[in-house]
């Protein structure tokens, strides 16, 4: 019974921030510091936003896109990790673990000048790809974990009664991993969707994401409009989980 | 017959070894091209001296290094580690319960809460630590409602202090520990649970001697993607600490960009790097020996 | 197998798909240079407000062109963005101390006074400035000072020197800029120096005096100080005019002040990038920004002042008299433009590592 009462105090700690920023889209001044009123008025704002819109679409692609190649790259790479004995194995752990060592401004400023240096235009491309570099440990950890777990002689029985890799590995590997892999997704969606310094160096002309809008709103104080975009994304994802809750009850 | 088979297998085993390196080709070329090499480029750089304008002069100096073994810079590392390993075993601590609970749940619902527990990180990490300073200022909501309850009379000072950032730190990564932790919980065998339960197992001691070995390595995972970044941290000390001290973090980024010192920023990374790696080598070993005790097979 | 086979289609759907956009990007670029049949883009790189839709709009509508917008968050990843090659932008607005870094690195294209007529206009402490005397580089495009926005229920006498921030009534409630160049800055100019001293032993007794500030202050803080003036957390505030204007708004007691011995003056200025591969547009878009109306309303909108003189007329009258925007004239030569310090800056970062460290 504590169980549930730590599970739903540390929700409700998670939540609390959200709850106070979706209460403040809906003040009435612009800055967030003082209740003025009850308004509408940042939902509309929002609404008409389009270069706001277009930065949070593509956010949300390039989370997606990045998400993808990393799990692509990396499944593939912790197993192959595991299987390695010996030496060898050290020095790769280290190097696939460099990215999330690095600082970010640095690796942001190295990943603009390697760019620059091979001649490739800067684009929404180059940010999917400087993602996919920064998020590819996190994955590799996650499901190293997991599959350091695995009993490698489930694998090699499959493959004694003659399944190929391919088989095996969605046979026999793919569903012990699966959580592994999907913990790992969603948490290097997570980090794509906010990561501001990597993308401002590799983002080229007209490729802006959300989190660029929005730092640079420093100078101007940030508005209400950005509490409004986040309130319809968090309300909107809650939405798509109770759907699916309710389907489920089907 | 028997050493036919024997042939096999030995044969099966290295070529297994072999398409393991095979799978880690396109992973280790990406970070290779995307990772070394840049951390190759800041190696040079961290030997260079700052131009007067703040570009890098190629001239071969250990200026950097030297500047580092002030006692200022000592501080500053060790403040960083004891706030970023004090994140990592108060994460470790909240993030515990909240996992088993989770793989606890039936698997449908396990999803559903996962991702219920990132939502709020798809929120822009400003306005989120703008509503942490709402509620932690001094007339902020928390004291309000303290206030309000008669449990305190003056408010209290929370904010722009350590304990804001640790606050504010444990927060932000609070779903880097929960996440690989509930992947190692969910692997448990529930049979096992069943069994320590029957034979009267307290909570600690359910922990202790069943959950504790046989979730090590999501620990351990957590732990690393819980420390490392937290170590390089700077808006939150920035935000919620008030700017009051400087973490490694914020010193990376100050020399970086505000100081234009591109030279001694670099000898500060490769030294974080360096401190970094120092703990990811007892990550590697805890891992060895792992897999040397037969890790719970 | 089912599984594979979805593998191998992501896969080949996410190289697909970067590959796409890379052909898009290549192909928008090589589009924009076309021939006269295709419409010339212009790449803006600012800060997130400093345009509004309709603007962009309404200039895109009287020269037949298309403003792509980007946005940095500080001056400094300008600067390190440009140096590490990024290429593609027309326009940019670095500040006033920037410009001569991005000048003597070679980064700004000459600007051509034919193209813009509205140089003529500016307030007069813009014309010469002294950081580009000639506007050979930059154009001034928002200016404003810094100095210190403080509650007037609270805070009496009204202050008018940087000691206030000094004085022990407000422990607690104070907050400074998280700015080593302005913080240091505040105390060289109370203790009668300028802030771009490069002498070490004035260096050295400011940072005495700013530990011996520390346990007043309750913050350093360079961006949500308007929000803590505003919901009176802090009654004493440095900052720069136009955060401190946004709180009176919320807080009408609060009141803004330029000290007596002189405060930064700063400007934002428009550039045109030397990489520019569409100088004379951007000199158009230049030219735009710094006209009269519009200006006007940049500067109704952020409540910075505009740098073209005749704007005055087009803007209210409550913003042209209220200090945090338009500073009164007799203040301005008392003012001081923030000069890169060179090497000597070496000696400010010690001295602010030490100083947070306390």
């Amino acid at each position: 019974m504590w169980l549930r009462g730590i599970s739903g105090l540390s929700l409700a700690f998670l939540y609390l921030p959200i709850i106070v920023l979706v209460v403040f889209s809906f003040n009435a001044s612009r800055l967030s510091a003082v209740w003025q009123g009850f308004s509408w008025h940042w939902y509309g704002v929002l609404r008409h936003d389009d270069a706001l819109l277009a930065a949070a679409a593509n956010s949300l692609w390039v989370a997606a896109l990045s998400t993808s190649i990393v799990v692509l790259l990396g499944v593939p790479a912790a197993m192959g990790l595991e299987r390695l004995r010996g030496r060898g194995r050290r020095s790769l752990e280290t190097i696939f673990l460099l990215p999330l060592v690095l600082p970010e401004v640095m690796m942001g400023v190295a990943l603009l000048l390697f760019f620059v240096m091979i001649r490739w235009p800067l684009s929404l491309a180059t940010v999917v790809i400087g993602h996919a570099a920064f998020n590819l440990p996190v994955v590799i950890v996650m499901v190293r974990a997991r599959v350091q777990k695995l009993d490698p002689r489930l694998e090699e029985a499959a493959r004694d009664l003659g399944a190929s890799a391919w088989q095996t590995f969605c046979r026999i590997t793919w569903p012990l991993v699966r959580p592994a892999v999907l913990g790992a997704a969603l948490l290097a969606f997570t980090i794509s969707l906010d990561d501001f310094i990597v993308t401002f160096f590799v983002a080229g002309p007209g490729s802006t994401t959300l989190p660029l809008r929005v730092y640079s709103m420093i100078k101007s104080g940030i508005s209400p409009e950005i509490n409004a975009l986040s309130s319809v994304l968090v309300l909107s994802s809650m939405g798509l989980v109770g759907l699916s809750l309710a389907f489920q009850r089907r | 017959m028997n050493q036919s088979s024997f042939s096999v297998e030995s044969a099966a085993g290295s070529r297994s070894r072999f398409a393991g390196f095979r799978l880690l080709v396109p992973g280790l070329l990406w970070t290779i091209v995307f990772c070394l090499l840049p951390m190759i480029v800041v190696l040079a750089v961290s030997f260079a001296t700052r131009g007067t304008y703040g570009g890098v002069v190629w001239e071969f100096s250990l200026d950097n290094y030297r500047d580092l073994l002030h006692p200022l810079y000592g501080r500053i590392f060790g403040q960083s580690l004891l706030m970023a390993g004090m994140t990592t075993g108060l994460c470790l601590a909240l993030g515990f319960p909240l996992a088993y609970y989770i793989a606890r749940l039936p698997p449908r619902r396990q999803a559903l809460w996962l991702v219920l527990i990132m939502i709020p990180f798809w929120t822009n990490f400003l306005v989120r630590t703008y509503a942490w300073i709402f509620i932690l200022r001094t007339e902020g909501l928390l004291n309000t409602v303290l206030i309000q309850l008669h449990l305190i009379s003056t408010p209290l000072d929370l904010l722009y202090s350590n304990q804001a950032v640790l606050l504010g730190l444990i927060y932000g990564y609070l779903p880097f520990m929960v996440l690989p932790l509930y992947v190692a919980i969910e692997r448990v065998d529930p049979a096992l649970i069943e069994a320590a339960r029957d034979l009267y197992a307290d909570r600690w001691s359910l922990f202790r001697r069943v959950l504790l070995p046989l979730t090590k390595p999501g620990m351990i995972a957590g732990c690393v993607l819980v420390f490392i970044p937290s170590l390089g941290a700077f808006l939150t000390p920035d935000l919620l600490g008030g700017a009051r001290s400087m973490m490694v973090g914020n010193l990376i980024q100050h020399e970086y960009l505000v100081a234009r010192d591109w030279p001694l920023g670099s000898a500060l990374s490769l030294v974080l790097m360096l401190m970094v790696m120092g703990s990811l080598l007892w990550y590697f070993r805890a891992q060895a020996l792992q897999a040397g005790t037969g890790g719970g097979r | 197998m089912p599984v594979s086979r979805y593998v191998v289609s992501v896969l080949g759907v996410a190289t697909i798909c970067l590959l796409a956009w890379s052909g898009c990007d290549r192909s928008r670029e090589t589009h924009s240079q076309g021939g006269p049949g295709a419409i010339a883009t212009l790449h803006y790189f600012t800060w997130s407000d400093y345009v509004s839709p309709e603007l962009i709009h309404e200039f895109e509508q009287t020269h037949g062109a298309r403003v792509i917008v980007d946005t940095f968050s500080s001056n400094e990843e300008l600067l390190a963005k440009l140096q590490g090659g990024a290429t593609g932008y027309d326009v940019t607005v670095p500040s006033d101390f920037m410009v001569s870094v991005m000048a003597a690195q070679g980064m700004l294209a000459e600007l051509d006074p034919a193209a813009l007529p509205n140089l003529n206009t500016l307030e007069p402490h813009l014309q010469h400035p002294a950081f580009d005397p000639m506007h050979r580089y930059a154009v001034p495009y928002l200016w404003g000072t810094v100095g210190i926005g403080y509650d007037s229920a609270v805070v009496t006498p009204p202050p008018d020197s940087w000691d206030v921030l000094w004085d022990g009534r407000y422990r607690g409630r104070i907050s400074m800029l998280n700015d080593q160049r302005e913080v240091f800055g505040a105390v060289l100019r109370s203790m009668g120096q300028s802030m771009n001293t490069t002498d070490p032993t004035m260096v050295e007794a400011a940072k005495q005096q700013l530990i011996a500030q520390k346990p007043l202050v309750k913050t350093y803080a360079s961006e949500h100080y308007d929000q803590l003036l505003a919901s009176g957390d802090v009654v004493l505030a440095q900052g720069w005019g136009g955060p401190v204007a946004r709180a009176m708004r919320d807080r009408p007691s609060i009141r803004y002040v330029v000290p007596k011995e002189g405060g930064t003056i700063w400007a934002d200025c428009l550039v045109v990038l030397r990489a520019s591969p569409n100088k004379a547009l951007a000199m158009q878009f230049i030219n735009f920004l710094i006209d009269a109306r519009v200006a006007a309303r940049t500067s109704e909108r952020l409540l910075f002042a505009a740098s073209n003189r005749e704007a005055r007329a087009w803007i209210r009258k409550d913003i042209l008299e209220n200090p945090a925007v338009y500073p009164p004239a007799e203040l301005i030569p008392r003012m001081e433009w923030m000069k890169d310090v060179g090497k000597a800056m070496r000696i400010y970062d010690r001295a602010w590592t030490e100083l947070k460290m306390q």
